[in-house]
């Protein structure tokens, strides 16, 4: 194995960990701020994939696809959080599993019934497609590349908002006592709402970025989802940091996971037993991380204390 | 005294045709939700089709949906032998669900058609004089792929598949055919989406070719980043990632790939050609290789019906066998496992206008059954 394909490897870990941070950030502060388990943020996913592959279809722009995914990604999360979720809030989280699956299940036929059963088609925008060299040598695609800048720089734009603005303060203050700001006269109910939406929106383009190198089709969001909690759970649930270390611990163990256990394998077996063990082994290694992580620290990296 | 003798010949004929137009409820449990839906569909389609061609009205099709799960499709396989009566089952498009209902409906004396699904666990030993497989044992397409890819002279193919039943008989379907070194051998995960590890991994291989059995959604993104990658290196296939549903969203990346297919719409027969023409009149889209497959299941069951009842049930059987239609893939007949012996073509994915579509450029294994037929004691 050379080094240019273990940094190859280390730049998708990175690029995977960073598309898995848009979807659990989202997760993380609803679930940090409301205190709700959202089973139909995937479906969320899927919806900001479905709008921009729409409109690129459309219009032939990249960029106006993935306003429209953030535009119906929010949308759709700031009337599902109207019409069902609000009336969530104090109801325990089996209820809460319980609706927000109906909400997969309406969402999933919905999108069938609109776009048909078939995937549909979103490519990379001309002008990032093909790969580039990168100093070293490494051949590297340039739109993945790309995403890991977009999600850096939505990385800095949360942390901001978080930490700089009003918004931030008032959704801080709901992590830690949700009775106390209603009581300081902030409105809960609209804050909760554009919480939702926000992270409805940031679930939207990630599906929208991604769907550009993935398949465009009803379910796709549900894969992504339960990495999603994984990274919530390791991160430290309601912990933006958290979401950002979390996610990419996950892609890199993940993506080298893949790579190197059958290698290592492959040191004491025949090949085919070692790709097989290395795979099944893969597979299960973001789960053994959440449960190390766990173990040694019960409420996530950067999880409050229980 | 004429009128009389007329209406004792009319009689004697009913009387004659009786045992032919015995009414026939058919069951079909199929994919018509879910991520999977478009082959589930595609197979309902061409099954009706047929239906709707022959004008027989003696048959009846109850039409359910499985999700893809298989506890659903075993109850309403329950459903459908206990409250419906059916006498025939056919539409289950996953070899785990064929798996769950097939091997109790056909004990308890169902005829089952397959339009799709062939686990090698029906192909050999678990044959069963009451299965029929309509569209090709799983093992087929891989192995006209490594056939392929020897005749096109490859010395060092990567091959990669999902980590599950179908995917490690896709790899040994294709290293039974394929005369070359292997250059890496890659199971990735069930539903995975990202492929960008294996793809480095293919980089630094130094591998010839691709050989890649990674079925719906999972292709499609292989595909698309696989072209973004700049590897310039040639793939190869079974159908399942090029069907006419996939290519549309798969779009540029899939051109000029080979792939390997029991079905093509330019495969040259009156049958196909009248099949491709009234299928894309019917549902304004083409139809796909589970298209077609539904359409034979359906052509088969109906020639059957010509020719015995259904309530005698081993005269049914011989009908079957028989397999006397005209099948869109021109020649077609049951090995003695019930699975079929045919042509498997190689394909080429072309653009026509502007839409994705395959043509034939040679013929990969003719007259191909499948290596479990010999296990079965039938």
């Amino acid at each position: 194995m050379s080094l240019l394909l273990l940094a190859e490897q280390v730049l998708n870990g990175l690029q995977f960990g960073i598309m898995l941070f848009l979807m659990a950030a989202g997760l993380t502060l609803v679930f940090g701020v409301m205190g709700l388990i959202n089973l139909a943020h995937g479906s969320l996913f899927m919806v900001g994939a479905f709008a921009a592959a729409a409109v690129a279809g459309a219009t032939g722009s990249f960029v106006l696809a993935l306003i429209a995914a953030l535009a119906a990604a929010a949308a759709a999360g700031a009337l599902v959080e109207v019409l069902v979720i609000r009336r969530l809030y104090a109801r325990e989280h089996l209820d809460q599993v319980l609706a927000t699956f109906a909400l997969i299940l309406i969402f999933s036929e919905s999108t069938r019934w609109l776009f048909g059963s078939f995937p549909l088609f979103l490519n990379i925008p001309e002008a990032l497609s093909g790969p580039v060299t990168l100093p070293g040598g490494i051949q590297y695609s340039l739109y993945r590349l790309t995403l890991i800048a977009i999600g850096l720089a939505v990385a800095f734009g949360l942390f901001l908002l978080i930490s700089r603005t009003r918004l931030g303060i008032q959704i801080r203050a709901g992590e830690s006592d949700r009775e106390m700001i209603a009581a300081l006269g902030v409105d809960i109910s609209k804050l909760y709402t554009i919480v939702f939406a926000l992270g409805a929106a940031l679930a939207g383009l990630a599906g929208a970025l991604v769907g550009a190198i993935q398949s465009v089709q009803v379910g796709m969001g549900e894969p992504v989802l339960i990495l999603a909690f994984v990274v919530i759970v390791i991160g430290g649930i309601g912990s933006i940091k958290g979401a950002l270390v979390g996610a990419i611990l996950v892609g890199l163990t993940d993506t080298l996971g893949g790579l190197l256990l059958p290698l290592f394998f492959g040191l004491f077996m025949d090949n085919a037993a070692a790709t097989s063990t290395g795979s099944a082994l893969a597979s299960m290694s973001i789960y053994i991380l959440m449960a190390i992580v766990l173990v040694v620290k019960p409420s996530g990296l950067y999880g409050a204390k229980a | 005294m004429k009128i009389k003798t007329l209406a004792l010949a009319t009689a004697l004929a009913a009387l004659g045709t009786a045992g032919l137009a015995e009414p026939l409820k058919v069951g079909m449990i199929t994919t018509l939700s879910g991520g999977g839906a478009g082959l589930g569909i595609d197979v309902r389609d061409g099954f009706m089709l047929a239906v709707k061609q022959s004008g027989n009205t003696d048959i009846e099709v109850v039409i359910e949906d499985d999700q893809r799960k298989p506890d659903i499709a075993v109850q309403l396989a329950d459903k459908m032998i206990q409250s419906e009566k059916v006498d025939v089952m056919t539409g289950i498009i996953w070899s785990n669900l064929a798996m769950a209902v097939i091997p109790s409906a056909t004990a308890q004396g169902k005829i089952y058609l397959s339009p799709n699904a062939g686990p090698s666990a029906l192909a050999g030993k678990g044959c069963h004089e009451n299965y029929f497989n309509v569209a090709w044992q799983n093992d087929n397409l891989h192995e006209a792929a490594g056939a392929h890819a020897t005749s096109e002279g490859y010395k060092n193919t990567f091959i990669l598949a999902p980590n599950y039943p179908a995917g490690v008989d896709a790899l040994t379907g294709f290293k039974g055919q394929y005369k070359g070194e292997l250059s890496g051998e890659l199971l990735t995960k069930l539903g995975q989406t990202d492929y960008a590890s294996e793809i480095a991994q293919i980089r630094a291989s130094g591998a010839d070719s691709v050989f890649f059995f990674l079925p719906g959604g999972m292709g499609i993104s292989f595909l698309k980043q696989y072209a973004d990658s700049g590897i310039d290196l040639p793939v190869v296939g079974p159908a399942f990632s090029f069907d006419q549903g996939i290519l549309q969203a798969v779009g540029d990346a899939a051109l000029g790939v080979r792939n390997t297919s029991q079905w093509s719409k330019d495969i040259d027969n009156a049958t196909n050609k009248a099949f491709v023409e009234s299928f894309q009149a019917e549902y304004d889209r083409l139809p796909s290789l589970y298209a077609s497959q539904g359409f034979d299941t359906a052509n088969l069951l109906l020639s059957a019906m010509g020719k015995a009842s259904v309530k005698d049930a081993d005269a049914f059987r011989a009908a079957l066998k028989e397999a006397d239609f005209a099948s869109t893939r021109g020649d077609f007949k049951f090995g003695n496992n019930n699975h079929p012996i045919q042509d498997i073509y190689v394909r080429e994915v072309i653009k026509e206008g502007d839409v994705f579509t395959n043509k034939i450029v040679g013929v990969a294994l003719e007259g191909h059954g499948d290596v479990y037929a010999q296990d079965c004691k039938m």
